[in-house]
């Protein structure tokens, strides 16, 4: 099978992507979901606060991802359901399997990764203790939970407090579970500010800020955890420590991009976001292939995800083999920022200008974000009152002022006392 | 006056708000929004419940549920022990009404997700 | 009446359960946990020596060499995945040489083949990422990787085939003493048996009291290991060795036969010989250990940690002899390191014993050793093709890391040895051994584990008895109940 656009994934950025691609004009689209229902995590994340942006209400997850599968109906788009791509080559051959049509080699002219990201689990934490029942990932938990209608446990000790931690010590509150406390390795919170207030603060639930869980002890199921503060380098403080009964850990320690395929194919990744490298137009270092949403870097607002998988699909529509010969401008991360998406930019590519996404990598107060050229003269300066890692940023550079900007543009934060 | 971090959009901003002649005052907020969510969080506090209900029928076993306006905060525990009794039939459209005028709060819970009734349902 | 009970089903039970599967025999094997390997069998480095360290003209020596060189044959016959890597051990210093030297000497004495002492070049033309401190190494071919497992099952499956009766859940309390036979007390019932050989690990000390006396002392060690992702896993292309020290054969990193890197153990005596926790001081020093072999492992790229308990004991060498109180039962205990090498020909030394002992070993002329298993990952897209379109279970991914297929579940629960875990079903078909853990593919297994067994999904445990992930509902909810 041929198709001018095939993408991995029916979550929120799949489903952007290929009605962005319908909407620009292609008509041969397919979209390779490995679950039985498109929606991908949004299914799972029943809480409200999605489409703010977009939509400008709030909605649950399902509900916001109906919206997109409403739309990708009225379009003329193949859905593969319940099958799992295998491998996508750099020559833009998709293999993939599923029980209804078997093992299938789809061509595509261009390629879009969609597939999202994994959550980190204990293996990566090294914590040490026993190895009992009842360590689950938070999403996995929610997944328990929202889809299945299932329990994990009763007392409950949450490490990190990324959003989906955040959401899910509220989730099991509501459902007569007993969330003890939130520890969370570093001084700033991970999740949303929102978030702790409504999941955390409402139900009085403590947040220990620099605090991590130093063992977990239980021979069946868990039985108690130690907590303990962490100094600067985030080692374990001797004589801070607490311990809690309960039953269930849930961690919620950071997401990592999907990237198995995109290794598999030999597309170049960024090791700040754990993503592919892209260029202005979200293509990835092999021509023709594409990448949008968390597989690209980890976003805390599906309302992005969804811009950024919007412009993809529209751009890999509008893919015709690669043309351009001009050397691409590299975007630099500079002071208090830890990575920029895109990396690069082909200056002569842009429409009208270029969104640049990026997170910074301490709380900034009233700062400025600054873009200077390679000469170090200053293109661009955006005031802001306040930046959190938790929260991703972005900023809209104007066509004109990255046209003959040498090699390089540098992305900073300057904290405004220090201006 | 009370500090009050606004919940209405990601952004969160830090609201200040305090009872003056007779009145509330909000300062801090950057959007129309913030000033209501702070009057509100301030005089009587609201969230909106979402949970999920058992649904027979279906290719899925929960239904995604909604209050469709913010309710009561102190009335969202027996909000979810209503959805724990509700048992819903496939097929079933997102906004649909389970529960008119829950708890008399005004708002009405709803499903949240549009789920077909399924050739070969679960259990 | 059994004429034979095997107590406990790791690597060395259920070599001996396969070895007795030949001889018309009636075989019992009791084994404590939900399934079998489930011990030391479960949690340790995977790996085939190639016998240059035990001493010559022990028995560990000789079972170890035999063991390793068949062990290919019998991998290749039970569908068990084995490669044979070759090992190196590490020399970083004058002293650590001369180590090579007396185990260089030791392996040619035990008759392993092909040993040779390589210089500093020709150590790192063979291993790059190894430590620019190290100035020779020991190059043993023979040494080979394996899914340890894998070969558990694989023998235990071959056994049940082949007539064998295997009871999980069923623990030894006591053992009676009768005129002609012993009477075996478990949780889960009373067995008589003629015949009785303790493979009960680092427990079997404790059978060994129940007939008699304790006839050695245990002092379990423990190992901690760090298992790293697969981007890892070509790191190193051979086992890499230091040089032992009283402790044991000290820290390696090895490939392991999943594609991950395995750096570990440490070794550590514990007081209860069921402590399988990990502890930061552990972990630190197989960091530091590993870093010294290959000083760029990537500690970040952890997928999980574990710890194994080994049977340590008393006496230096394997114990593999009848009861000196009890003439009818044979030990085969303090199988330590390396008892997973050494457990085929183990198996067969125990039998002859028996023999030795009385029991009469007619041959079966029945029995049928063959195994085959599907692994849906390692077939050609043609296989892959073909298979799904006879069979659309091989054609639904469950474990997106492994790429395991739902077909390759079932064809596990219909094995003779079926599964009733989650982690069950890892060690039977990979699903869950991933970079996630089973974060994605957990629920997953976990909804056919309870399909197919028609039990709740509450009632399935991760793995041993009482490790179920979920709980019921407790309160007012009953949320699921339609």
């Amino acid at each position: 099978m041929r198709y001018d656009v095939i993408i991995i994934g029916g979550g929120p950025a799949g489903l952007s992507a290929a009605c962005a691609a319908w909407e620009a004009g292609c008509r041969s689209i397919c979209v390779v979901e490995r679950d039985r229902h498109l929606g991908g995590i949004l299914n799972q994340c029943i809480h409200n606060g999605f489409g703010l942006h977009y939509f400008k209400e709030e909605l649950t997850g399902p509900e916001y991802a109906e919206r997109f599968i409403h739309m990708l109906r009225q379009t003329q788009a193949d859905v593969r359901l319940d099958a799992m791509v295998l491998q996508a080559t750099p020559e833009r051959e998709v293999h993939l399997i599923s029980p209804a049509r078997g093992y299938e080699v789809l061509q595509g002219k261009a390629v879009i990764l969609a597939m999202g990201c994994r959550e980190r689990t204990r293996g990566a934490l090294s914590i040490p203790g026993t190895r009992p029942a009842g360590v689950f990932t938070a999403g996995a938990a929610q997944r328990y939970l929202n889809l299945e209608g299932q329990m994990v446990g009763r007392r409950v000790v949450i490490l990190g407090s990324g959003d989906i931690g955040l959401i899910m010590a509220r989730r099991m509150t509501l459902e007569g579970a007993k969330v003890l406390a939130c520890m969370e390795a570093m001084p700033h919170p991970g999740g949303l500010t929102r978030n702790i207030v409504q999941c955390l603060h409402d139900f009085h639930i403590p947040l220990y800020l620099s605090h991590t869980i130093v063992e977990i002890r239980g021979r069946t199921r868990v039985e108690q955890v130690t907590a303990a503060a962490v100094d600067q380098d985030r080692s374990p403080i001797p004589g801070t420590e607490m311990v809690f009964d309960c039953d269930t850990v849930l961690l919620s320690v950071g997401l990592i991009p999907e990237n198995e395929l995109s290794l598999q194919a030999g597309i170049e990744i960024d090791p700040r976001t754990n993503g592919p490298v892209v260029y202005e137009n979200m293509e990835t270092s092999i021509p023709g292939i594409f990448a949008c949403g968390n597989v690209l870097h980890v976003h805390d607002l599906v309302d992005f995800v969804t811009a950024e998988a919007a412009q993809a699909g529209a751009e890999a529509a509008a893919y015709t083999a690669s043309t351009e010969t001009a050397a691409p401008l590299a975007v630099h991360a500079g002071h208090l920022v830890r990575y920029t998406v895109p990396q690069r930019l082909r200056a002569g590519r842009l429409k009208d200008g270029a969104v640049l996404s990026f997170r910074v990598s301490a709380l900034c107060g009233k700062c400025r974000i600054q873009v200077h050229g390679s000469t170090g003269s200053l293109l661009a300066s955006f005031p802001r009152e306040r930046l959190a890692p938790g929260e991703m940023e972005r900023i809209r550079l104007p066509k004109s002022i990255l046209s003959g900007e040498g090699e390089s543009i540098t992305v900073s934060v300057e904290e405004d006392a220090a201006i | 006056m009370t500090e009050i971090i606004c919940i209405t959009c990601p952004r969160g901003c830090r609201l200040l708000a305090g009872a003056s002649n007779g009145g509330v005052t909000v300062t801090g907020n950057r959007c129309p929004r913030g000033e209501a969510y702070g009057r509100s969080e301030l005089l009587h506090p609201v969230r909106t419940v979402t949970s999920t209900a058992a649904i027979q029928g279906a290719s899925i076993s929960r239904l995604p549920v909604k209050t469709d306006r913010p309710i009561p905060k102190e009335q969202i525990f027996a909000c979810m022990a209503l959805i724990h009794t509700l048992r819903v039939q496939a097929p079933i459209a997102a906004g649909s009404i389970l529960y008119e005028n829950i708890l008399g709060s005004g708002a009405n819970l709803v499903a949240a997700r549009t789920v077909e009734k399924a050739a070969l349902p679960l259990q | 009446m059994y004429d034979v009970t095997v107590i406990g089903c790791g690597v060395v039970g259920a070599a001996i359960a396969y070895e007795l599967s030949k001889r018309k025999l009636r075989v019992l094997v009791l084994e404590r946990e939900n399934d079998v390997a489930m011990g030391t069998t479960k949690a340790n480095s995977a790996i085939i020596h190639a016998g240059y360290d035990p001493e010559p003209g022990t028995l560990m020596a000789r079972l170890n060499v035999e063991g390793c060189g068949e062990m290919e044959r019998l991998c290749r016959q039970l569908s068990v995945e084995y490669r044979r890597i070759g090992s190196l051990v590490l020399a970083f210093d004058g002293r650590d040489m001369k180590t090579l030297e007396r185990l260089y000497q030791n392996g040619v004495a035990n008759g392993v083949e092909g040993l040779r002492i390589l210089s500093a070049g020709e150590v790192r033309a063979m291993e790059p990422a190894v430590s620019e401190a190290v100035c020779g190494a020991l190059y043993a071919p023979s040494c080979g990787i394996v899914d340890p497992w894998g070969l558990c099952i694989a023998l235990a499956e071959t056994a049940v085939r082949n007539g064998v009766e295997l009871r999980l859940n069923s623990k030894v309390e006591r053992i009676e003493t009768m005129a002609a036979h012993y009477a075996v007390h478990t949780s889960a019932g009373v067995f008589e048996s003629a015949y009785l050989v303790n493979c009960a690990g680092v427990h079997a000390h404790e059978i060994s009291a129940m007939t008699g006396a304790q006839e050695w002392e245990t002092a379990p060690t423990r190992g901690e290991y760090y298992l790293l992702d697969k981007n890892c896993g070509g790191l190193v292309k051979h086992v890499i060795f230091q040089c032992p020290s009283a402790a044991g054969k000290g820290v390696l990193v090895s490939p392991t036969v999943h594609g991950n890197l395995l750096a570990g153990p440490n070794a550590a005596s514990v007081s209860d010989p069921d402590d399988h926790a990990v502890t930061a001081a552990g972990l630190a020093e197989i960091a530091a250990a590993g870093r010294k072999s290959v000083p760029s492992i990537d500690l970040r790229q952890s997928i999980r940690n574990f710890s194994g308990v080994r049977a340590t004991t008393s006496e230096e060498d394997f114990i593999v002899r009848p009861s000196r109180h009890s003439p009818h039962m044979l030990h085969a205990a303090g199988i330590k390191s390396p008892g997973l090498s050494a457990a085929p020909a183990l198996a067969r030394y125990a039998v002859e014993q028996l023999g030795a002992m009385g029991l009469p070993l007619p041959e079966k002329e029945t029995w049928q050793g063959g195994r085959t298993q599907l692994r849906f990952r390692q077939l050609s897209q043609q296989e892959k093709a073909a298979l799904a379109a006879r069979d659309p279970k091989y054609g639904r991914v469950i474990c997106r890391c492994e790429t395991i297929t739902e077909g390759e579940i079932l064809d596990a629960l219909r094995s003779p040895i079926p599964p009733c875990s989650i982690d069950g079903v890892k060690r039977r078909t990979g699903a869950g051994m991933g970079r996630c853990q089973g974060g994605f593919c957990g629920p997953r297994v976990m909804e056919i584990l309870s399909r197919e067994l028609g039990r709740d999904p509450v009632s399935i445990p991760q793995d041993g008895d009482g490790t179920n992930p979920l709980t019921p509902w407790n309160q007012g909810g009953l949320a699921n109940e339609v």
